[in-house]
């Protein structure tokens, strides 16, 4: 649950006073543009990060409340799936997968084994198990990273930009593996993208981040029939509308002649 | 801004690191127990650091034992003391040399490898995933590297000593004819166990120091490529100075 939460970087106000709602056991998109805040948003909800101002609460706790040894319990019932992997360089991917099995149980190697191979299965890289996360691709290796947010079983995963750099095989696998998690795990899931038409194939609920807030709220489809001009040009993606796709610049001419003169 | 004013800036940000480092090695010391625990991590960075340190390490002490060979025959013959060629080796290698010279080449081979290593997990999100797999990185990156450069550092130092008190026999006995036996009996027992402990005692403090120092500015580097060249350069000039200066302290201490 996220409630009037303000946070800036160097000046600039990411959230404004955003207030969002994660219910249990759903899928929920969250989407806006690229800088939009939605990763961090990802970083606030895991605590990596703490809001200026307003309220983060996952299972009911504070998270910026906190002390280490709560935070890190309440993490292990986390998984999050990172942009670009953060896969241990120093690990091959079987053990990548097995690593926080090794730190938080006492498995033995046999079971730990099983465990990662049923999860390196479900992502489709079980015959990857040896390879280091230099021999992976960028698809491979965020494949892999999501067999090791799965391997213990978290109650809640976020996935960041889970489907950029897919090919369509790994990226209808991937789906069907989230909707899977989510319907017969009733795993809640946090799925961060701009991938408007792929979220709106497994979204039960979804928001729209613009400017700091929330514009919109409901399912995919309902916000495809918003009427909104901010959320229309979001949904349709037209460059014209008020969500700038310039970055903040002076008058174009006047800076091409002022150079031309220095 | 006038120059007191940079003076006083240059100043707080000295004093800002310092008390950063100083913090940064007591959560490590917290969390060296637990590596103790976990031989299996603490021996790979032990290997890291140290067995990947012995080529560089043997063959600087040999030279230097060979140098040490020919600067100290030709001042002693100068006073018809050559057959204390052995003494000075010994003891300038044990006492000196071994942990200075092997703490700047740590600080450049091993130092230098930590820092990016650890920088650069910093810059990928390695240890941000750690922190959300409720894994401490502070524990499991940090702590088993500074307490794998601690124990190989005097370990280092010894055989530097070894290889560098062999090339100065190479030279002093080979090349310009001292006596093997004198030059070993008079090692023998000029060399007494407080000159070894003054070298143990400075390359396990020159150990925490380079260790600390290329751990520390790893953990803290900018996650970019800048940073990470920029903290690696931080490691070795810092280290080296260090190391400098406490020598001098430690000398002056144990004499």
């Amino acid at each position: 649950m996220v409630r009037d939460v303000h946070y800036a970087i160097g000046g600039h106000e990411v959230f404004k006073g955003l207030d969002l709602t994660v219910r249990r056991g759903r899928i929920t998109a969250i989407m806006g543009p690229s800088g939009g805040g939605k990763t961090t948003l990802l970083k606030l909800i895991t605590a990596q990060i703490v809001a200026d101002r307003g309220s983060v609460s996952v299972f009911g706790e504070d998270v910026a409340t906190l002390g280490r040894r709560s935070l890190y319990a309440l993490r292990q019932r986390l998984g999050l799936l990172f942009q670009n992997g953060a896969l241990l360089t120093d690990m091959d991917v079987f053990d990548n997968v097995a690593f926080p099995v090794r730190e938080h149980t006492d498995l033995p190697e046999t079971l730990i084994r099983k465990l990662v191979l049923t999860k390196l299965q479900a992502v489709g890289l079980r015959g990857a198990a040896h390879l280091t996360p230099a021999e992976l691709s960028g698809g491979m290796a965020r494949r892999v990273a999501l067999a090791r947010a799965i391997v213990m079983d978290p109650e809640v995963l976020l996935y960041d930009e889970p489907f950029v750099g897919l090919d369509p095989i790994s990226l209808g696998v991937i789906l069907r593996l989230i909707k899977h998690m989510n319907e017969a795990l009733g795993i809640t899931s946090i799925v961060v993208s701009h991938d408007v038409q792929q979220l709106a194939t497994i979204a039960n609920e979804s928001y729209l981040l613009l400017d700091g807030r929330v514009a919109a709220a409901g399912r995919p489809e309902q916000l495809s029939t918003s009427d909104a001009p901010g959320v229309r040009q979001f949904m349709t993606g037209s460059a014209e509308g008020p969500v700038a796709f310039n970055y903040p610049a002076p008058d174009y001419i006047t800076q091409l002649l002022a150079e031309d003169d220095e | 801004m006038n120059s007191g004013g940079i003076r006083g800036n240059y100043l707080l940000e000295g004093l800002r690191r310092l008390g950063s480092v100083a913090l940064f090695l007591l959560q490590l010391l917290g969390q060296c127990v637990p590596v103790l625990g976990r031989p299996s991590l603490l021996l790979k960075q032990i290997y890291n650091a140290g067995a990947r340190s012995l080529i560089i390490i043997m063959l600087s002490g040999l030279f230097v034992g060979m140098v040490l060979g020919l600067q100290g025959y030709d001042l002693l013959q100068r006073f018809g003391s050559e057959q204390a060629l052995g003494i000075a080796a010994a003891l300038g290698l044990l006492r000196e040399l071994a942990p200075v010279i092997t703490a700047l080449l740590f600080a450049g081979r091993a130092g230098t490898a930590l820092t990016s290593e650890i920088g650069l997990m910093r810059a990928t999100d390695q240890l941000t995933a750690m922190e959300i797999m409720a894994v401490d990185p502070l524990r499991y990156v940090a702590a088993p590297r500074f307490l794998g450069g601690v124990i190989a550092m005097p370990l280092l130092a010894a055989i530097f000593s070894v290889i560098g008190l062999y090339g100065a026999q190479l030279v002093g006995v080979q090349l310009m004819g001292v006596d093997r036996g004198t030059f070993w009996s008079q090692t023998q027992g000029a060399v007494a166990l407080h000159d070894v402990g003054e070298g143990l005692v400075k390359s396990l403090v020159f150990g925490v120091a380079c260790s600390l120092i290329a751990v520390h500015e790893g953990y803290h580097a900018d996650p970019t490529a800048e940073g990470v060249g920029l903290a690696t350069t931080r490691t070795v000039v810092a280290s080296s100075v260090l190391t400098l200066l406490l020598d001098y302290v430690l000398t002056a201490a144990f004499l």
